[in-house]
């Protein structure tokens, strides 16, 4: 499912976020660990219960925004809601939020947004449960885009908010 | 015949420049540089260090030579804001002497002068006379025949003892008078410099406009997939030469900022997975430390223009706000409290404002105060997303990026936000820095796609649109202040 490239069939989807959120677009880049929220941990291998794999597939890591939004949309709670009972029923994670804009912006707001982004994210799941000291926030700004292109579609899967789970301890 | 060619720095009154022609064409001149005349000040030497340093060590001497004919009124000059601005016609001659400096220094300053759009070097195989005796009057008629406004002559000779001697005359080609030069002493390594400085001394001359090409620029060089960038910072001349990486691309590095009185830059870095800082980096020395001690992300340094003070913005959940740092007594200072994005901050040149982007109104726009965050006032009113304010070191104009339909523009407004003018506009253009002569902004532009940014020059009349060689794709812009007057 990772390392699709972005193709044209992909502009045409109309709802961008719902197939965003099944992952069927997922960046044309996903081997780096962190910076795209699918890192190499969750490489082969069956989706394991409880395994970051299960995470990023069965529940989806990131969720997106529209245009200079921190809003929640109704499919990123939908989203969030599923993280939070995840995380909660894993609860030996410890986890990075990682805060993204677009790069239809200027590079130090930017990360303001992107910061507010995780905030955001932040606060939905400590909301619904999940212990504030597992997670850290970070916002890489537009310096991280998962998409590139010169077109919609892509700038909406770059204004996202990612949750990376750390690799547990000992392994 | 008296072409006026009037360049004048926007927005001020235009001395009409007339060149008398008969005037002074064949007027005798004493020979030039009679040695008993020199008067030669040797500035003191620059500390030889890291990066800048041999270059910085350049200067050792340098003298107006005290040849001027007697003050005539006809002088060239460039009137900017006139319709009728066309570049002045000037003939930058070979520079005699030492082969391996000399035409260099020609290239250099022929290609300054050209770059800004101001002058028009003309084509050397049009020149009549092929070479010019430094020591004498040039033959004007030949100079005029070819309607060459203003020459450049100048030579390079190696003393004992390894040095150069570089010497520029400037002549008013019309009025047959010089009007400029000097004599320097340097370490032949510097020619690049003394190039610079010898544009300056012409472009001073003709457009009463400071200095602008004794100067560097830090930027960002960019390598690798827009996905997996790779990010340097890079010192380079402005006109992309001597070209030198600052750090190695192991972290990401954006935002950098040259200190108004050091050979120091502000800049954010960031390593995978962690917050950003706002860093301090000595050029010459290549040390490092982080600016300030904060809880969380710091971002968008810019110096007070005393060098003594950093203000960035502070990451605080959702919201940031502007801090101002005392880079002696490591006292910190809020200076912004707003439950909104404040970033983007920039001093006014005399220390007393900052001006800085703010999106507590909706979108981000341009908000002015106090240094101490007295009396925050908006001051963008226009449609559209305004970021990225930048205090022009003239104090008359606030350039910066306007958002509007998809399309990014560089502009310039008044401190107040009246006079708004965009100079270039395209589908992302970005980071906008001024040249210490507060006349022509640099910034950088990117098509889109997986390509990457370059940098571009403009000039706050927005006619001239130069692009500066870089050996990768480039952005974030950092305009020097002039090197000499740097400690």
């Amino acid at each position: 499912m990772f390392g699709i490239r972005v193709s044209a069939g992909l502009k045409a989807a109309a709802v961008i976020t719902a197939t965003l959120a099944l992952g069927a677009c997922a960046s044309n880049k996903t081997d780096q660990a962190g910076a795209g929220g699918a890192g190499g941990l969750y490489g082969a291998g069956a989706s394991t219960p409880g395994s970051a794999q299960d995470f990023v597939v069965n529940v989806g890591d990131r969720v997106f925004f529209e245009t200079d939004s921190t809003d929640l949309t109704s499919t990123a709670v939908a989203t969030l809601n599923k993280q939070a009972v995840w995380l909660q029923r894993y609860p030996h994670y410890t986890f990075l939020i990682e805060g993204h804009a677009d790069e239809r912006g200027t590079r130090e707001y930017n990360y303001a947004l992107g910061a507010r982004r995780a905030q955001t994210v932040y606060d939905y799941l400590v909301s619904r449960g999940v212990t504030s000291n597992r997670i850290r926030v970070v916002s890489y700004g537009k310096e991280r885009p998962v998409a590139v292109c010169n077109d919609i579609s892509c700038w909406s899967q770059n204004r996202r908010a990612v949750t990376v789970l750390d690799r547990p301890a000992g392994s | 015949m008296a072409a006026s060619f009037d360049v004048i720095p926007s927005c001020e009154t235009v001395s009409t420049g007339r060149a008398s022609a008969a005037a002074g064409a064949g007027t005798p001149l004493p020979a030039a540089l009679p040695a008993g005349q020199s008067v030669i000040k040797r500035l003191a030497t620059m500390k030889m260090k890291f990066l800048l340093s041999r270059i910085a060590a350049a200067l050792l001497a340098m003298l107006p030579v005290g040849l001027t004919i007697p003050a005539a009124r006809a002088e060239i000059s460039i009137t900017l804001n006139s319709a009728t601005f066309a570049p002045l016609p000037i003939a930058v001659v070979d520079f005699s002497g030492d082969p391996e400096v000399a035409a260099g220094i020609t290239e250099v300053i022929t290609a300054n002068l050209r770059r800004i759009g101001y002058f028009a070097p003309l084509d050397p195989s049009t020149f009549i006379e092929k070479s010019v005796n430094f020591d004498a009057v040039p033959d004007f008629a030949s100079w005029q025949s070819i309607n060459a406004q203003g020459l450049v002559t100048g030579r390079a000779v190696r003393e004992s003892g390894g040095r150069i001697r570089v010497e520029f005359r400037l002549w008013d080609v019309f009025a047959g008078q010089q009007l400029a030069g000097q004599q320097f002493y340097t370490d032949p390594v510097n020619w690049r410099r003394i190039g610079h400085i010898i544009s300056d001394a012409v472009l001073t001359r003709v457009t009463g406009l400071k200095g602008m090409f004794d100067t560097r620029v830090v930027f960002v060089d960019e390598t690798g997939s827009k996905e997996n960038r790779r990010k340097r910072l890079a010192v380079m001349d402005q006109d992309g030469g001597n070209l030198r990486y600052l750090t190695r691309g192991e972290e990401l590095v954006v935002s950098p900022r040259f200190s108004p009185v050091s050979q120091e830059v502000a800049f954010m870095s960031q390593r995978l997975n962690e917050r950003t800082r706002v860093q301090l980096l000595n050029i010459e020395t290549g040390q490092r430390e982080v600016v300030g001690s904060f809880p969380d992300m710091t971002s968008s340094p810019q110096f007070a223009p005393d060098g003594q003070r950093v203000v960035l913005s502070l990451q605080q959940g959702g919201n940031a706000n502007i801090y101002a740092i005392n880079l002696r007594s490591r006292t910190t200072t809020r200076v912004t409290s707003t439950n909104a994005i404040d970033t983007s901050p920039s001093f006014s040149p005399d220390g007393s404002r900052v001006v800085f982007e703010s999106d507590r109104g909706g979108g981000p726009q341009i908000y002015v105060m106090g240094a101490d965050g007295s009396g925050q006032q908006r001051v963008s009113f226009g449609e559209g997303r305004y970021s990225q304010p930048v205090w022009s070191p003239r104090g008359d104009y606030i350039a910066f990026t306007r958002q509007r339909g998809g399309q990014f523009a560089i502009g310039i407004m008044k401190p107040d936000g009246s006079g708004e003018r965009i100079l270039t506009e395209g589908f992302h253009n970005e980071s906008p820095t001024w040249a210490p002569n507060g006349q022509f902004i640099m910034f950088f532009s990117d098509p889109g796609g997986q390509g990457g940014g370059r940098l571009y020059m403009v000039d706050v009349t927005g006619r001239v649109r130069t692009q500066i060689p870089t050996p990768s794709y480039a952005s974030d812009p950092a305009w020097s202040p002039l090197l000499s007057d740097l400690r």
